[in-house]
């Protein structure tokens, strides 16, 4: 009785969704009126920046970016405060297979290398601070899950994660004294496709990825071996 | 019916059945690598779709650390017998 219910549910559901789709194509949006034709047309201008969809996440809506990263450092905290005093045994575990350690020692240094690539140049190719810190933090879970006694340094984690998210509200306050908004874009633009461009984009992007990458490396840290003495 | 609709339409189709296996299997584990099927054909989607960010992001993220922190949680909550053998 209850599963036929769901189904029916489910079934006017996709039917208003087709409706949905019909509607699409005479949306303004598709005619060339809305704020994202304007960011598309003026981008070159404003930021110089290659990647549009950079120059929106940071430039033009940079203030819900550090609302972001607010909501991401809150549900670590949050999640390191759940999983305080977690203890493992992580001596007793067998070592990892050949394969994989030969394997790990092979690729680990292009993980990172490609990680590190994706977000210094966040403002030319897709991608950007949020991929880039991941691949970085599914590298180290990589080398937790190969090596039986490697441990990240969580001193330094706690540290850089600090000083970035401090530094990506300072960026915001010196753009506040030098021009006129908070997070105004106060570096030179220079031109588009170089790697020294898109004034302060650059630089807020390397700050979320060195947060990103040094939370999701802690929560990593803290979930395979619990609490370091 | 070029090669690209039918690449496309094959993708969605095994997407859809790997979401309702998700949903079916008993198995934790194996409920868990449906979830990471879904959005690994999600990611390659997206670049279908001309967002490559979107699909990288969703790459490193989804198919990527979000499996990962599940599969540790699965098997810190399972039966305390399966620590000793990797």
């Amino acid at each position: 009785m209850r599963k036929t219910l769901y189904g029916i549910l489910l079934l006017l559901f996709f039917w208003y969704m087709m409706k949905f789709v019909n509607y699409l194509p005479k949306s303004p949006v598709l005619q060339g009126k809305g704020v994202s034709n304007y960011y598309l047309q003026n981008d070159k201008k404003d930021t110089a920046a290659a990647n549009v969809v950079t120059a929106i996440v940071v430039n033009y809506r940079g203030f819900d970016t550090l609302g972001e990263v607010t909501v991401l450092f809150l549900a670590m905290t949050g999640l390191l405060a759940v999983l305080m005093g977690l203890k493992t045994e992580r001596g007793k575990l067998t070592e990892a297979s050949l394969i994989l350690r030969a394997g790990t020692r092979l690729i680990i240094a292009l993980i990172f290398a490609y990680g590190i690539y994706i977000f210094v140049h966040g403002h030319l190719t897709p991608g950007g601070g949020f991929p880039g810190g991941a691949v970085i933090a599914t590298g180290i879970f990589l080398l937790y899950a190969s090596f039986k006694d490697y441990s990240l340094n969580r001193t330094w984690s706690v540290i850089l994660e600090s000083f970035s998210g401090m530094g990506f509200v300072i960026v915001g306050f010196l753009g506040l004294l030098k021009g006129k908004s908070f997070l105004y874009n106060f570096l030179p633009k220079g031109t588009m496709g170089h790697l020294l461009s898109a004034g302060v984009i650059p630089v807020i992007y390397i700050l979320i990825a060195f947060k990103v990458a040094s939370e999701l490396g802690a929560l990593v840290s803290q979930m395979m071996e619990g609490e370091k003495e | 019916m070029n090669l690209m609709n039918v690449v496309i339409f094959t993708s969605v189709f095994i997407m859809l059945a790997a979401a309702i296996c998700a949903v079916i299997f008993k198995d934790l584990m194996a409920s868990l690598i449906a979830t990471m099927m879904v959005s690994l054909i999600v990611s390659v989607l997206f670049v279908f779709l001309q967002a490559p960010d979107v699909a990288m992001t969703e790459a490193a993220v989804g198919a990527g650390l979000t499996t990962a922190i599940f599969v540790i949680a699965i098997r810190k909550t399972s039966a305390k017998g399966g620590e000793e053998e990797r």
